[in-house]
């Protein structure tokens, strides 16, 4: 489950890889140079008081993870109960998180050709979070821009 | 970059010496005729103006320079006044801005010190305008020269005979002083060094006339190289001579990174072992015990060891009060004496960042508000001189800071008179409390004692800020204070904030730790037993030894809901809340003798953790019923939290919330448990807070309680119950499993013996007589005492309390069967139970069952303890296992029995015993050829690693605490199966 496909390595210089996840029917992606791991989210604590979006704290293999529920924090529904989630780790300033995302995808090597900005009537939860949009064959992949979403946090709760 | 390096090393070593100068310039300024004080300034001012010209900061060098000409001048025997210390200590500061600025731009910044330097170059040149009015300076001039040189005119000829031996003086004494490289160097050179630098001093002597006409900067160096590399070729023994100066070749520099690096990795192997210790727990003969024992006792040393680099001498954060001392006198106009003791006790670097401005204020407030004026302390008939007195030592894992002042003492009717103006408290209330209550508002927010606001203290900053940031780091402070002869104030902080022991509880399912440090006790509450909360306008409240204490439910505080996560179903086993009286023996309510007590006993039961975590049903049935009250002292205010129930204590690594997180203030930090789940750290401080409102009434709680009830070592805790009598009768909790209510209803009866189904086995009922009576309805209470798998219940009619006491047992008891004797506790006659002896008839067939008696039946064992308690509590116990028991009352009667000729299987031998201890007793035997591979096991109630270590190298082949009843059963039985394996 927690396979990333494809590793391909081009030689495109504007070309950025991108870890692709799957948050209901949308499809994201993530700069792969951002994604410490993907794992399962077991187990994880639940913090009283902390913002909705955050789903709790978790033990990642001697970590304490911070795990941030992508659904909340675009204002989707909750996950089917006893589905499978999973959990993309990143990092910044020495601390772990874990974004919770519905499943993993694949690897995608695109290039600045098909990025474009955010769509000026996309819901403002999906911009606070996004870095612009790539136009895929057949789909359209929204960027998560990690630092975004690791700084705001309060606005959620507003929104 | 090389210049980046060099910058930076500069930097933090000037800035270093500066705090030096600072420190010794105040010394020098009360002792003018130190030359060892002046010496070491000079030098490092010195050493701080030709780095500068090294690295071509200009600014930096003039300003050295000319600070370091004055210093020469008094070094040459001119008198030191108060200006001119000023001054240097003003110069002093200005190069501290400066490197600053150097810092942060790595460029001296623009500007000019002409200002400074005109000055001292001034007061160099003789110029001492002001040497007449200052007066502390005359009272103290130079003692080794009678006559002063006053004017620069009396300098410019060579010195005068009385001069020239102070110049020989200074520099012996200077010469003696050592460096920080203290070369070796052989006496005979030395004696020529000395020399040397006696006729180098001569030439400073000759060149400071010049220089006191026209100060230019080319003047000195001519002669002042070699007047600094003096020192450099002291004798070694001359060391001795200072005990001022730094001593460097003991020690490395580590970045601080470093150190955390290594101490996160620490927290990581602990978390690790701990996680293991769980697992291998669950095993019951596990191959991995002993390495792991090994492992545990390693990383507990390694955890050591890497605190103690994380620890720093407290005397770095007084480093600046000198100074400030100095300063505050002269502008209060005060004679204080700043007197330090303990400087080299050693805290946690992060903590000592913590408490130094607390600190700071505190010595001004004793400073500015506790010392009287010179007049008033000569109209008191004091000494003009104040003291501020500032101490640190250790006691126990906290250290413990007090500042004394010798001053007026609390003036109790003008705290009165603010508490009332600032509406903190009304009269009648302050009719009931005590002056040390009185005294404690002072710690209040909103609360200046001065009359008057002066410049140094009162700008409201007051005592409660300091109060807020020592509880901050789980600290509290206290007041002592006599009118008329002074105040002191207690600061008691913990060592270290990294890795703390922490309670435990759960809350609405779920986990939560508290620091154990603020627990003061833990009570269980019940709807129909004597403690029950009760309500005030829906304000829970319960009556503690007529007391209210206000109570916040944990659930109610966090928000909790019982909601499903919906990540609950991933949850493994030993995350479900197990049943709420899981050890409710050792909480049912435990009279809390000190802080660290119902730590202990908590920590002593005997609760494995599968128990615990194993029992799955849900603890919500009896919600209300069946509550725990955790008993919380914040400084002086105490509350109760409501939990669910509680589990145990254990070392926890306090790892920071993330930064998302940060912002909820009841959470200090999160932590992985041994079974590596996630849980939350309760911030006592965020819950005090929470509570504030409500805790006026409680706020007189004493600390002083802490004091008197000082947990002794030799206490034990007792369980007092009433059964079959009215006479109580006690066990010692450590002994009791649990302490369980068992629906009478429940209770079958099967082959002429009463049984209950428990833990879905069945656990056989004991009365201790006949006469117990025999509820047929209702709660029945029972004492479960377990044994590997085997649990007994002994029925009670009536639990009592938890008693520490010390436990004296009085009259053996021969006629009453299942009674060891009597003891007083609580001033009452107490019958000690034999729980052997009713282990023994809940299993008649005991023996038989236990596994591995085949092997010790018979072996031979010598028990040398001397308690007569735990000779009588283990001997059955043995017995009853199938070993052949003898007693010794001491180690001398053990070793008279090996005179005699009896051999033994296997030896069981307290530590702690009068005249000839554990440790000495097992060296004795493994040093006797009669004994010698008899193996030892050692008994004792400390289980200190470094205990542990000794007793490993006095022979012992195993230690087992005291209490740890199944360690011990365990540890014989390893041993009489290796004997039969061997035989």
């Amino acid at each position: 489950m927690s396979d990333i496909v494809n590793l391909e390595h081009g030689v495109d210089q504007s070309a950025e890889e991108y870890i692709t996840v799957m948050i209901a029917d949308q499809l994201f992606g993530m700069p792969i140079l951002e994604v410490q791991d993907v794992f399962m989210p077991e187990t994880v604590t639940e913090v009283p008081l902390a913002s909705q979006d955050v789903a709790g704290v978790l033990n990642l293999r001697g970590r304490i993870v911070t795990a941030i529920d992508m659904r909340k924090r675009l204002g989707l529904p909750d996950l089917e109960e006893n589905k499978p989630r999973m959990a993309v780790g990143i990092e910044s300033n020495g601390e772990s998180y874990g974004l919770i995302i519905d499943k993993v995808g694949e690897v995608h090597r695109l290039s600045d050709e098909t990025f474009e900005v955010n769509p000026a009537n996309l819901d403002p939860r999906w911009v606070a979070i996004s870095a612009g949009v790539h136009r895929l064959d057949g789909s359209l992949m929204v960027v998560i821009d990690v630092e975004k979403v690791l700084a705001q946090k309060e606005t959620v709760i507003a929104a | 970059m090389p210049m980046d390096d060099l910058l930076s090393e500069f930097l933090t070593e000037t800035t270093e010496s500066l705090d030096v100068v600072d420190m010794e310039l105040v010394k020098f300024e009360q002792e003018p005729n130190n030359a060892g004080i002046l010496d070491n300034i000079f030098r490092l001012v010195h050493t701080i103006k030709g780095t500068c010209g090294f690295l071509g900061l200009p600014r930096l060098e003039a300003l050295a320079h000319a600070a370091e000409t004055l210093m020469g001048n008094y070094r040459d025997g001119a008198p030191v006044t108060q200006d001119g210390v000023s001054l240097i200590l003003q110069s002093i500061d200005r190069i501290k801005e400066i490197m600053g600025e150097l810092e942060a731009n790595e460029t001296e910044p623009e500007g000019s010190d002409e200002d400074l330097i005109t000055q001292l170059d001034r007061i160099s040149a003789g110029g001492c305008a002001s040497e007449d009015d200052s007066a502390p300076a005359a009272s103290a001039p130079v003692e080794a020269a009678p006559e002063p040189k006053a004017t620069p005119s009396d300098v410019a000829p060579p010195a005068p005979k009385a001069g020239e031996a102070t110049l020989d003086e200074l520099e012996a004494a200077f010469a003696a002083a050592p460096s920080p490289e203290g070369m070796d160097v052989s006496p005979e050179a030395a004696a020529g060094v000395m020399a040397e630098a006696a006729s180098s001093s001569q030439q400073v002597d000759d060149a400071a006339p010049e220089m006191a006409a026209a100060p230019e900067p080319e003047a000195e160096p001519e002669a002042e190289p070699e007047v600094a590399e003096a020192p450099r070729e002291a004798p070694p023994e001359a060391k001795a001579a200072s005990k001022d100066g730094p001593v460097k070749n003991q020690s490395i520099r580590v970045n601080v990174e470093t150190l955390e690096h290594l101490m996160t990795m620490v927290s990581e192997l602990v978390l690790t072992r701990n996680q293991l210790l769980e697992m291998v727990r669950r095993l019951d003969d596990s191959e991995f015990k002993v390495p792991l024992q090994r492992l545990s006792t390693v990383t507990a040393e390694l955890q050591d060891g890497v605190m103690k680099t994380r620890m720093q001498p407290i005397g770095n954060a007084w480093q600046k009060l000198p100074r400030i001392v100095r300063d505050l006198a002269n502008e209060l106009d005060k004679k204080i004496d700043l007197q330090m003791h303990g400087a080299d006790t050693e805290l946690d670097r992060q903590v000592l960042e913590l408490i130094k401005d607390p600190l700071t204020h505190m010595v001004r407030n004793s400073a500015d508000h506790g010392l009287e004026t010179t007049a008033d302390r000569v109209k008191a008939g004091k000494p003009e001189i104040g003291v501020v007195k500032l101490s640190a030592y250790h006691e126990g894992g906290h250290i413990i800071i007090e500042i004394t002042d010798d001053g007026a003492g609390l003036n109790t009717e003008k705290v009165k008179a603010k508490i009332i103006d600032n509406g903190l408290a009304t009269q009648a209330e302050l009719d009931q409390m005590t002056e040390a209550q009185i005294h404690r508002f002072i710690f209040k927010a909103g609360f200046s004692t001065a009359a008057v606001v002066t410049s140094v203290s009162g700008r409201g900053v007051g005592m409660d800020v300091v109060r807020t940031n020592i509880e901050l780091i789980g600290g509290i402070v206290d007041v002592k204070s006599e009118t008329g002869t002074g105040s002191t104030f207690f600061i008691k902080i913990p060592l270290t904030l990294a890795i703390v022991s922490a309670l435990i509880v759960e809350s609405s399912g779920q986990r939560f730790a508290i620091p154990q440090l603020s627990v003061v006790e833990l009570v269980r509450t019940h709807n129909n037993a004597d403690h029950r909360i009760e309500m005030i306008n829906d304000t829970p409240v319960l009556r503690l030894r007529n007391k209210l204490l206000p109570l916040m439910a944990l659930s109610k505080l966090l928000d909790l809901q019982m909601a499903e996560n919906v990540l609950t179903d991933a949850v493994p086993e030993a995350m479900v809340p197990a049943e709420a009286p899981a050890i409710e023996a050792a909480i049912d309510e435990v009279e809390a003798d000190s802080q660290e007590a119902p730590a202990e006993e908590v920590q002593a039961m005997p609760v494995p953790a599968e128990e615990v975590a194993g029992n799955s049903e849900p603890a919500k049935e009896n919600a209300d019923d069946n509550l725990f009250v955790v008993v919380i002292q914040v400084g002086a205010q105490l509350f109760g939290v409501v939990v669910d129930s509680v589990f145990d204590t254990e070392e926890i690594v306090v790892k920071p919330m993330s930064s998302m997180l940060r912002d909820i203030s009841l959470f200090s930090g999160n932590t992985i448990l041994g079974d590596g789940s996630v849980i939350m750290i309760i911030d006592p401080n965020g819950i005090a807070q929470s509570v504030a409102q409500t805790t006026s009434s409680t706020d007189t709680a004493e600390i002083e309680d802490e004091k008197h009830l000082t947990a002794n070592d030799d206490t034990t805790a007792m369980l007092v119950f009433r059964a079959a009598s009215e006479e109580p009768k006690a066990v010692p909790l450590s002994l009791v499993t649990r302490l369980e209510e068992i629906d009478a209803a429940e209770i079958e009866r099967a082959n002429g013996r009463d049984l209950v189904q428990y833990r879905g086995v069945l656990m056989p009922l004991v009365y201790i007589s006949e006469e117990t009576q025999r509820k047929t309805e209702g709660q029945q209470p029972v004492l479960v005492f377990s044994d590997q798998e085997r649990s007994m219940g002994l029925v009670v009619d009536e639990i009592v309390d938890i008693v520490e006491d010390k436990l004296n047992i009085e009259i053996k008891a021969d006629d009453m069967p299942g009674m060891i004797g009597s003891a007083v506790i609580k001033e009452k006659a107490t019958e000690i139970l034999d729980i052997g002896y009713f282990i023994e008839q809940a299993f008649d067939d005991w023996m038989e069952q236990r596994e591995g008696v085949s092997l010790a039946r018979g072996a031979r064992l010598l028990l040398v303890d001397d308690s007569a308690f735990f000779r009588n509590m283990l001997a059955p116990l043995l017995s009853a296992s199938g070993y052949s028991v003898t007693l010794a009352e001491s180690a001398k009667q053990a070793l008279d029995l090996k005179d005699r000729g009896i051999q033994f299987d296997i030896i069981v031998s307290d530590i702690e015993m009068p005249e000839m201890d554990g440790i000495t007793f097992a060296e004795t035997l493994r040093g006797d050829p009669v004994w010698k591979d008899t193996p030892i096991i050692a008994l004792s109630s400390h289980t200190a690693p470094h205990i542990i270590e000794r007793s490993r190298q006095a022979g012992f082949i195993d230690f087992v605490g005291k209490f740890d009843r199944q360690g011990l059963m365990e540890s014989i039985k390893d041993c009489s199966t290796q004997l039969g394996a061997a035989a």
